[in-house]
């Protein structure tokens, strides 16, 4: 028999049977069509090795950049791929500090999307050295010549945050699969999987002692995770501030980026999220709900977006510094108006169709607007860099910067690259949180269990339960 | 310490069959229990009444050596290679702060998994000190006293009072 009390987020999910159930549907075999897409990704990270490939023989002017646009798609696709990474931050750090219970059936799935994010980033610094075998020059590791990276430089910043940004959310990824690879393993009946879900799962049965370090490990890598989110964007964005390039060299970056980041990113969970529900038929546990929170969220990050370009004009007509105020004017009236105007409508216009209720409720409208969201966010980072390097200090030097093949196929791959982990995820580890889903739901417990018939099924917010002190108060 | 091999599982359908059940068993004197659980719920930490976690301290140990050494990295190297540029101080705390940082939190994660492993006993490879049920990790609560064998038959009674589903006992 049912248990009759529901829980808010999840009202169609009868009780903790149903989450495993519906986890495990996502292991099974896979259609034509996953194989299509996984096919196509796996196509495109080949277009990549091809790319990359002749960029190392012939050398790194096969990249369309100039002197003085010496910094093109690479660094634009890695800050863009770091930026989306951002939202899997948000969503499993900040929302699970915040004891937002709307997060539990997304989280896993956003948690992944920061790591394949991140892991796509890290490709384009050392693609953009374009003497990659050389990367490790990058690192402070003692050499023979006895010289060290320069600890002032913003770039040797940027090493130390995206490695740990990498190492840490890989580690909390991991550490919340744990107890769901050892449902898995439990509930499998394919002899590969249970001997590798067995070696994952490192033993876990579920017992107080491993839920009560769990809880606190959990919470602890939480917390940590949640500054160093909002610090890894700071410090990609004083890899310009800190410069004098007019158009770079403001104080407005870090908290820009970041909301930036969070824009994008949340962008790409809603880009995912929606043929993931619809193919895999998980409308029980991304409900309208989880939607119109995102949605929400979404409108608030591009507010602040939209904030932040109007005040960057704002400062470069109110500061009277000239080469700011005509880099400014450039950007949307010079050689890259189009790159400024759509950076413009994409992220700070086109999701205010957000604030109407019946456009946050209509999947295909939000997941239109997310689209828009990315390629906007992916122009953002262009027009920051491209236009500034192209039209600096010096007329003699304006120089414009055009994408060459080698790119665009580079750029094409990590698209690749990211969805290939990303749809490998979705087969082999539990794409729902089976664990954290059922803190949300109400426990099966005999009281309700006996008077399950004459009470009316009724809607409960349980709140996931972090920590003791919070059930307490 | 290292708990008793031999014992008593109950399985329960329920949360608050099984805290009572965790409840009676430690009012009868039977304190040696290992609960299962498929999700984490305070009920049984407080049935349990467990104290803290000591992970936290791996944390906090783990967070400040992470400070430390990003500044003994940061001035050290910087040192041993005294290259001035932009007229900057050799040894440059502001932009060595963000190093403290990054390792700081680097070496804090890190360490509240190892706190983690430690605690939690994990990874466990062998058959561990419990009976266990696959149930367990679907929807189903259960607890296993360890009790030697002249119990077994005084906790099976409570296990089924408090309404255990099934009750299995340790043969080996």
């Amino acid at each position: 028999m049912a248990n009759a009390l529901r829980s808010v987020f999840h009202p169609h999910v009868k009780g903790y049977a149903d989450v495993n159930r519906d986890s495990m549907r996502l292991l099974t075999k896979p259609g034509k069509g996953y194989l299509a897409l996984l096919g196509t990704a796996v196509a495109l990270v080949g277009l990549m090795v091809l790319a990359e490939g002749i960029q190392i023989a012939y050398g790194l002017g096969m990249a369309g950049l100039t002197n003085p646009v010496g910094w093109g798609t690479f660094i634009t696709t890695f800050v863009f791929w770091v930026g989306i990474g951002h939202a899997g931050t948000l969503i499993s750090a900040i929302l699970f500090l915040f004891r937002a219970g709307w997060r539990q059936s997304i989280y896993r799935f956003a948690e992944a999307m920061t790591v394949f994010a991140v892991l796509t980033a890290g490709l384009f610094p050392i693609i953009h050295i374009g003497r990659p075998w050389f990367f490790y020059w990058l690192l402070p590791l003692p050499s023979q010549r006895q010289i060290w990276p320069n600890f002032r430089s913003p770039l040797l910043w940027d090493v130390f945050a995206v490695t740990t940004y990498l190492t840490v959310s890989s580690v909390f990824f991991f550490i919340g699969l744990i107890p769901d690879i050892a449902a898995a393993r439990d509930a499998t009946t394919v002899p590969w999987r249970k001997k590798a879900y067995t070696v994952l799962a490192l033993g876990w049965r579920g017992t107080d002692r491993e839920w009560k370090h769990f809880s606190r490990a959990y919470l602890f890598l939480a917390a940590l995770a949640t500054p160093l989110v909002l610090s890894v964007h700071s410090v990609v964005s004083w890899d310009f501030a800190v410069s004098i390039v007019p158009g770079w060299h403001t104080t407005i970056f870090a908290p820009y980026f970041v909301a930036g980041a969070i824009l994008s990113g949340v962008a790409m969970v809603v880009t995912l999220m929606v043929p993931v529900r619809k193919i895999f038929h998980l409308e029980a546990y991304f409900t309208q709900l989880h939607f119109d929170r995102l949605a929400k969220l979404l409108l608030l990050t591009s507010l602040i977006v939209g904030y932040a370009y109007g005040m960057e004009y704002f400062m470069a007509w109110y500061s009277g510094e000239l080469y700011e105020r005509d880099v400014f004017l450039d950007r949307v009236t010079g050689d890259y108006w189009w790159a400024g105007w759509s950076m413009i409508t994409f992220n700070a216009i086109v999701p205010q169709l957000l604030w109407i209720p019946k456009v946050r409720r209509n999947l295909n409208a939000f997941f239109i607007i997310s689209i828009f969201v990315n390629i906007g966010m992916w122009y953002e980072r262009f027009v920051i860099i491209v236009p500034s390097l192209a039209h600096s200090y010096e007329p003699w030097k304006f120089m414009n910067y055009h994408m060459s093949w080698t790119e665009a196929a580079i750029l094409m791959g990590s698209f690749g690259w990211f969805f290939m982990w990303f749809l490998l995820f979705l087969r082999f580890l539990p794409g729902l949180s089976i664990a954290e889903i059922k803190e949300v739901l109400p426990p099966p417990t005999r009281d309700h269990h006996d008077v399950a018939e004459e009470r009316a099924e009724k809607l409960v917010e349980e709140l996931p339960t972090g920590y003791k002190e919070y059930e307490r108060r | 310490m290292r708990k008793s091999r031999s014992g008593v599982l109950g399985v329960f359908a329920h949360l608050d069959t099984l805290s009572d059940a965790v409840r009676r068993l430690r009012a009868a004197g039977y304190d040696q229990l290992t609960v299962f659980a498929p999700t984490l719920r305070h009920e049984i930490e407080e049935a349990l009444e467990s104290t803290e976690s000591p992970v936290r301290i791996f944390t906090l140990v783990g967070a400040f050596t992470g400070t430390a050494a990003g500044a003994a990295l940061a001035i050290w190297a910087s040192l041993d290679w005294p290259l001035i540029v932009g007229g900057k101080e050799i040894v440059s705390l502001p932009a060595f702060s963000v190093i403290m940082f990054e390792v700081t939190i680097l070496l804090g994660a890190l360490s509240t998994v190892a706190g983690l492993f430690i605690n939690a006993r994990l990874p466990r490879i062998g058959r561990g000190e419990a009976l266990y049920h696959p149930s367990f990790s679907a929807g189903h609560f259960g607890v296993f006293a360890h009790v030697p064998r002249d119990r077994y038959d005084a906790v099976r009674g409570i296990l089924t009072e408090s309404g255990s589903e099934e009750v299995l006992v340790e043969q080996s």
